[in-house]
């Protein structure tokens, strides 16, 4: 197995056509239409018919997969070629995967990364696969005069049951391509799968671990210049003056330009433009609400009693519920501001010619990214190519395309092909952040302890709707009211992996706990029983699978022996979102005062698991973002100036912080849903539940190591 | 601007650039050498990390100047003729990276220490590799190769 950097389609076409006389199937796996595989057969047209990915078998047997395949991370550029091999009957280590250029206009769908990707794409990539395959197999029995029905493939040949005769893919290949695609093939039964499931390795470690420059900031092009930016330092301000003599004077420097609230200094290499920037004096004034992390607070405080607040969902009579209730448990939890902070900061090339525009580097959107410079430059669409490189993480970052919009914008100031670097303080100043939020939580318990109302009331910036009004305990409650009310701020916010379930999920799995410990029952009873609740009375439209949540919980409950292990504080929660179900068990012990997070005990239910080891990865990477933004993430703001700047001041976990990890996975067949974001949700609630467990304290409030009672502890100190 | 001789994969190098600029921009701007990574600027993610006579440095905060021509820098791209390092084999078996951007930097950190300590203890690759930043969290599976190809220096 190997791989090839970067080529357009015309060269991947004329390289396979040159090899001679292969089978090549064009297919699209992120356009918004599933249109059927082509057996491409006239090079010259090839470029026409406006296929992104292609799958060609040489006649050497070597077999090409060739598409766009955005990464950033998430091991699509391993799983998705996996799943065109599987169906293909292929030899895997007769697979190259070919990273194609986005030469092609047909990328209509937003490439959102991991959880969006593989449910996507699961059925077309399937069929391309199975489409060769039937083509081979037809080509095969047409030689030996047999039925198709007579003939099976394995590991890359035709064979012939009752002889056992055999043909290697490659010598069928040219045959293959006169034949007339099906209508409608058959795809494999997945107990026959040999490659999905397995654990394979991702394509692209060699070039990574030898430093090969996959990434948008490894490119460099002879006659580029290198830009930096002079953003406002705090939201809500503009420029006022600038003085960029002395940084005009300094050397390497070709250009100081302004535009917008930017100034941007141009030089001939990263070192000249980063001193030279240091010198620019520039003033900014005030241009709007200027907010500090504790006018949030009073913000917060009055929104939640505000009377302006949308009612997402509202079942039976939650008032007259509260009025009858024996209990009511009143809790609110709040996070603060996070950045993305990919380590790889956002850049972008950009080359705006008279004849065309030239983008290159790390986009999630590289679609969105396309439509907006056009407009922005006023240059046909058809005129401009966006080209994605390897993402250095993106954690929704790179799903916004500022950074795009500046470098062209400021290659066609200065008319010259620009590299546009942010450098970490940047990235980490610059705003989409996922934003502060607070919530508060009532619920009303009857004499016997049973849940007969449940508020949710969700303070949210920028975002529209901070609740999720369908997520679980909805359905299982008869009275119940969500609500959301919206602070808009000039703080700039966007996704941020896992969006909103992120932290709602830890508010959520956090509150049920608390009810759970007043009503007096076991947390995962508790949640059991509120189940079995929406499963026999169901109360208005249930959103999740109950079958399928409760079979991750009742397999955490047996893989981590819940309950059953003495000195060991466990902390329990379960989430859906993102279309998976993720139950996690924390376990806490104490050392001397230190409550230690030990281990995180995960059961995913995310369909069929492509490639065990991408997904086990998945899960613990998303664990270990969950488990370190709970503890330590925090951007807080003076006079609209986020406070932390970088590492030394925003702490990111590290390795001797991290739980062990135990990652299961349901295997119950059903389509792939993807697993970027869904195990981040459940973490901080898992992690929360325990350390009360084991203190308790009940942490309400992100980072835990602020808490006023036992974040010196968990400090360490 | 004065000219430096660097001693790099053992080639010897010679630019021509502000005593000032750290290495690190040394070698991806000039030398196309883009395998170190910028992470933070500050020397506190270790996405720079190269060997300077088989010990740790960050590029990123070293002036070209500091470094003698006698000096032996190795990079990610010089670890190995063919990518065959035992950590590099290691990181490839344990299926290590996820975005991969901090990988050579935690590489090169992990070399340093097997130069200078090839059979270390699990407490002494912590205490080495806590000063590495991976933002994708890939820290139990580059625990586990470092472990991992110490067996197999
Ligand atoms: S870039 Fe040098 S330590 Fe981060
Ligand atoms: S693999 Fe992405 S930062 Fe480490």
């Amino acid at each position: 197995m190997t791989t090839s950097y970067k080529a357009s389609r015309r060269n991947f076409l004329k390289k396979v056509s040159l090899s001679g006389g292969g089978l090549i199937v064009g297919f699209n796996w992120f356009t918004a239409a599933a249109e059927k595989p082509v057996v491409i057969t006239n090079m010259s047209i090839a470029g026409e018919l406006g296929f992104n990915s292609y799958l060609s078998i040489a006649v050497d047997g070597t077999i090409t997969i060739f598409s766009p395949n955005p990464e950033l991370g998430q091991n699509i550029m391993t799983s998705f070629p996996m799943i065109v091999a599987e169906e293909l009957d292929a030899d895997w280590t007769k697979v190259k995967v070919m990273q194609a250029a986005l030469d092609t206009k047909k990328y209509d769908r937003q490439l959102t990364g991991g959880s969006g990707a593989i449910p996507h794409s699961w059925k077309r990539l399937r069929v391309a696969g199975a489409t060769a395959r039937y083509l081979l197999i037809a080509a095969a029995a047409n030689r030996w005069n047999v039925t198709a029905a007579e003939c099976n493939t394995n590991n890359g040949q035709v064979i012939h049951t009752a002889t056992g005769k055999k043909l290697g893919y490659g010598e069928l290949a040219a045959e293959a391509a006169t034949i007339a695609v099906p209508a409608d093939v058959p795809l494999k039964n997945r107990k026959d799968f040999t490659i999905i499931g397995t654990a394979v390795k991702n394509v692209e470690n060699k070039k990574i671990i030898t430093g090969k420059g996959l990434f948008g900031l490894d490119f460099y092009r002879e006659g580029m210049v290198f830009a930096m930016i002079q953003r406002p330092p705090a939201f809500g301000t503009k420029i006022q003056t600038v003085d960029d003599a002395a940084a005009k004077a300094s050397p390497g420097i070709i250009d100081v330009v302004r535009f917008k609230n930017n100034v941007a200094v141009v030089g001939t290499s990263t070192w000249e433009i980063m001193k030279a920037r240091k010198l620019l004096k520039v003033t900014y004034e005030k241009d709007g609400n200027i907010e500090s992390t504790e006018d949030h607070d009073t913000i917060f405080a009055t929104l939640l009693n505000s009377d302006k607040a949308v009612v997402r969902r509202k079942d039976g009579d939650v008032e007259a519920a509260f009025k009858t209730a024996a209990k009511i448990i009143t809790s609110e939890y709040q996070c603060p501001f996070i950045p993305h902070n990919p380590l790889e900061p956002m850049n972008f090339f950009a080359d705006v010619r008279t004849d065309g525009v030239e983008l290159i580097g790390p986009t999630q959107t590289p679609g969105s990214a396309r439509q907006a410079v056009s407009k922005l430059l006023n240059i046909p669409e058809d005129k401009i190519t966006v080209d994605i490189t390897r993402l250095g993480g993106g954690f929704g970052r790179r799903l916004k395309f500022d950074y795009v919009l500046e470098a062209a914008e400021l290659s066609s100031i200065i008319k010259k092909p620009v590299k546009l670097i942010w450098i970490r303080e940047d990235d980490m100043m610059g705003g989409s952040y996922r934003p502060a939020v607070r919530y508060r939580f009532q619920a009303a318990l009857d004499a016997q302890g049973n849940l007969i109302g449940y508020k949710l009331r969700g303070v949210g910036m920028n975002q529209n709707n901070s609740t999720r009004e369908d997520n679980f305990p909805s359905g299982a409650v008869d009275n119940l009211l969500i609500e959301s009310v919206e602070h808009i701020s000039p703080i700039t916010t966007g996704a941020w992996r896992a969006p909103v379930t992120n932290f709602l999920g830890f508010a959520e799995q956090s509150f049920i706990d608390e009810v759970a410990m007043a009503a007096g029952k076991d947390p995962i009873q508790f949640r059991l029983e509120l189940l079995e609740k929406a499963k026999t009375k169901p109360v208005g439209a249930i959103k999740y699978s109950i079958d399928r949540m409760e079979a991750v919980i009742k397999m955490a409950a047996e893989k981590s022996e819940w309950g059953k292990k003495p000195g060991v504080a466990q902390g329990f929660s379960i989430y859906f979102s993102h279309a998976s179900y993720v139950a996690q068990v924390c376990e806490v012990e104490m050392e001397g005062k230190f409550p230690k997070v030990k281990k995180i005990i995960a059961v995913s239910d995310c369909g069929e698991v492509v490639n065990i080891s991408g997904a086990k990865q998945q899960v613990m990477g998303g664990i270990v973002d969950g488990f370190g933004t709970a503890m330590f993430g925090k951007l807080s703001f003076k006079n609209g100036a986020p406070e932390q700047k970088n590492f030394d001041e925003y702490r990111l976990i590290r390795m001797k912080e991290i739980p062990e990890i135990e990652p299961y996975f349901v295997n119950n067949g059903i389509d792939p849903t993807g697993l970027g974001e869904p195990a981040l949700p459940p973490t901080g609630g898992a992690v929360a539940n325990a350390l009360f467990k084991a203190t308790g304290t009940r942490l309400r409030n992100q980072p835990f190591i602020d808490d006023a009672t036992i974040g010196k502890q968990l400090r360490g100190y | 601007m004065p000219v430096f001789t660097l001693h790099i994969n053992n080639k010897e190098q010679q630019v021509n650039v502000a005593a000032d600029t750290p290495l690190l921009w040394v070698l991806r701007d000039h030398l196309g050498l883009v395998g170190t990574k910028f992470g933070c600027g500050i020397a506190e993610c270790g996405a720079c990390t190269v060997l300077l006579d088989g010990k740790a440095i960050r590029t990123c905060v070293y002036p070209v100047s500091k470094i003698k021509a006698t000096q032996k820098i190795t990079t990610i791209e010089g670890l190995s003729e063919n990518g065959n390092h035992p950590l590099q084999l290691a990181w490839d078996e344990v299926d290590v990276p996820q975005c991969g951007y901090c990988q050579a930097g935690q590489i090169m950190t992990a070399a340093a220490l097997l130069i200078n300590n090839p059979k270390p203890t699990d407490e002494e690759i912590l205490d080495t590799m806590h000063d590495n930043i991976c933002r994708c969290g890939a820290y139990h599976r580059i625990r586990e190769a470092v472990k991992l190809a110490s067996t197999k220096m």
